[in-house]
């Protein structure tokens, strides 16, 4: 089967201008290459600081929200008064009402990957007569790290033993430093309810985040209740995390509808994050468009000159037979040929980019270089070029389309 | 020859041009041609007889009156649809050969056929050999339109023209390029094919020698017909 005479007559113009139609190409090459290439260095800088904020920070919360007393108690019958108060926080214990049975309601979704229940305290740190303000979490420490993986931010000692002695505590670098203790010292902790409890320190870790190693300590659910002056069963906090962070939102208003607590998703705890990527997202994305627009422009201009020099060539395929709609065929052909060259390398080049990249190694606490392969980059990246050179070829084809032959023939 | 039948006719044809200023090109022009005829147009200079010929051609659509192709009204059918009547239908032959200097005369013979598409590839190869042959360039099939000489290019476009068997052959100055023996031998080849192959030929020309020899001839001044001079009873 041979190739239909429109296209022939467009691949015959390729062939004897290969190197203004390749240096064409090459201007939608560098536009997918780069628009690949910084897209999914953007994404991967987002999945790297994403993941970071979530060695500290649960996918889903369920907490118990501050209740502020109403304002206005009106009057149901005649003999009763209006009543008009300050409004103010009525909330006496942040404690959640059988937190456990909760999180055996919460386990049975299918989107849930963790849940584990937090007792969260404030209390100091004191050494002889330093003393340092700090936010002790109570948990079950093998269930904490599998969300937050803690294990891969351990400096030393292990968080065994913090699963086996309830006197044990895992403090932050920053309070390791300033308290000048190390692992089998002790640290006095004071709670805000004012028990104070002698704990021995078992592990230090390190999450990156200055404030948070300057001021967290892990302890056993017993102990921090104990710090709490509650009972056996309260805790202040569950966490969840999800097997798709990204939906949260959607898992939180499900969660919702079953929680007699406040259900909150990461997403709405940070917007001003998410807000950050996505303008960072769209500035990324316009300077692809801006770089996609000067390659098609390259693909306009070889075409309008090749249609330019081609004016009798038009008008004689006009002659013999060829309509409109097939002049409008035989360059968009052309442009399209220069596009799915162009996009082809573009995208080899894009992915070649990535390979060295995601091999060069930046050093603790990054490691490699964070920047992966993405297929939906990849079609966004590759539909684009394709587009933007149907759009630049079928402009100045209209235009030989509408030449007029018998003004050619009768120069 | 009276009982010929009529492939083209004209009822009326005016044609008005509007650059720089608005000018009667064609004035109510109306004639008929006959099936195998070989039909010259001559006329001074601005007399109108290529805008006659372009008109007749169906690519110049911009005229009044009435245009009628093998007994089909053509006036005011689609472009797409003239496109396609070209190809079945007629086959022309410029001044400038119009080759497309990418391709060799073989495939320069081809194209209209293919985009024709009524026969299959290996067909419409043998059969613009044939033409080739016909005209006397089966050994230069195979070279780049670009590289012949004058005359064998005007001889390929003439193989072109006739690739789809055209019922008419239109020529705007054929020979006007060419030296007196390749006149000679384009003449011949129109003499023949209106002779021997019954297609219709319609040739504008400023040569008389190549006028006197045809079938007929049709004189236009401003416009106007002012003579027929037949050939034949």
């Amino acid at each position: 089967m041979k190739a239909p005479v429109n296209v022939e007559i467009a691949l015959t113009h390729i062939f004897t201008r290969k190197k203004q139609m390749l240096i064409a190409a090459l201007g939608v090459t560098i536009g997918i290459a780069l628009y690949i290439f910084s897209n999914s260095l953007m994404k991967g800088f987002t999945k790297y600081s994403r993941n970071e904020m979530f060695k500290t920070m649960p996918h889903i919360k369920v907490f118990k929200e501050d209740e502020i007393s109403k304002p206005l108690l009106a009057s149901t019958n005649s003999q009763s008064l209006t009543v008009i108060r300050n409004p103010r926080m009525t909330t006496l214990s942040k404690s959640l009402v059988n937190p456990y049975a909760l999180i055996k309601t919460i386990q049975q979704e299918k989107y849930v990957r963790n849940v584990t229940a937090q007792v969260n305290i404030d209390f100091f740190y004191s050494n002889g007569k330093t003393q340092l303000k700090g936010m002790g979490s109570g948990v079950n420490i093998l269930e904490a790290d599998a969300m937050f993986s803690i294990q891969s931010t351990l400096l030393a000692g292990s968080l065994q033993d913090l699963a086996h002695n309830q006197n044990a505590i895992v403090i932050g670098k920053g309070i390791a430093e300033k308290m000048n203790v190390g692992i089998d010292d002790n640290i006095t902790v004071t709670s805000s309810r004012g028990v104070v409890k002698n704990m021995k320190i078992v592990g230090i870790f390190s999450t990156g985040n200055k404030s948070t190693d300057e001021q967290k300590a892990y302890l056993h659910t017993t102990a921090a209740q104990q710090l709490a002056k509650e009972s056996a069963n309260y805790a202040t906090d569950i966490y969840v995390s999800v097997h798709n962070p990204d939906s949260s939102l959607v898992y939180a208003a499900k969660l919702q509808q079953i929680m007699p607590y406040k259900v909150e998703d990461w997403q709405t705890t940070n917007a001003d994050i998410l807000a950050t990527d996505k303008i960072r997202m769209i500035m990324n994305n316009v300077v692809a468009l801006a770089m996609m627009m000067v390659a098609a422009f390259g693909i306009y201009n070889i075409l309008n000159m090749t249609i330019s020099q081609k004016l009798n060539d038009i008008a004689i395929l006009k002659a013999v037979g060829f309509s409109g709609k097939d002049i409008i065929k035989i360059f968009v052909t052309e442009a399209l040929i220069m596009g799915v060259v162009g996009t082809l390398i573009g995208l080899g080049i894009g992915a070649i980019l990535i390979e060295i990249l995601s091999r060069v190694y930046i050093g603790k606490p990054i490691g490699y270089f964070p920047i992966y392969y993405n297929l939906n980059t990849f079609l966004v990246g590759g539909s684009f070029g394709l587009l933007v050179s149907l759009g630049a070829g079928y402009l100045p084809a209209r235009k030989a389309a509408s030449v007029d032959p018998v003004e050619i023939f009768r120069k | 020859m009276n009982n010929k039948k009529i492939i083209l006719s004209t009822k009326n044809l005016t044609k008005y041009f509007h650059e720089p200023v608005k000018f009667k090109a064609l004035d109510s022009v109306s004639f008929e041609v006959y099936a195998g005829e070989f039909l010259t147009l001559v006329g001074k200079s601005g007399s109108g007889k290529s805008t006659l010929l372009y008109c007749l051609s169906t690519m110049d659509t911009t005229y009044e009156g009435e245009l009628f192709i093998d007994n089909q009204k053509v006036t005011n059918q689609k472009t797409d649809e003239l496109a396609q009547l070209r190809g079945t239908s007629i086959g022309f032959v410029f001044q400038f050969h119009y080759l497309l200097p990418e391709f060799s005369c073989l495939k320069n013979v081809m194209i209209p056929a293919l985009k024709l598409g009524k026969y299959s590839h290996e067909e419409i190869e043998a059969k613009a050999y044939q033409k080739l042959a016909l005209l006397g360039l089966q050994d230069q099939a195979l070279k780049p339109a670009s590289k012949l000489s004058g005359g064998q290019q005007q001889r390929v476009s003439i193989a072109r023209a006739l690739i789809n068997d055209p019922k008419i052959i239109m020529g705007d100055e054929p020979t006007g390029n060419l030296d007196s023996k390749n006149t000679e031998i384009v003449f011949n080849i129109f003499r023949e094919l209106s002779q021997d192959l019954g297609q219709t030929i319609i040739a504008v020309t400023h040569d008389n020698d190549f006028a006197k020899a045809s079938d007929r001839t049709i004189e236009l001044a401003d416009g106007q017909i002012i003579s027929h001079r037949k050939v034949y009873e």
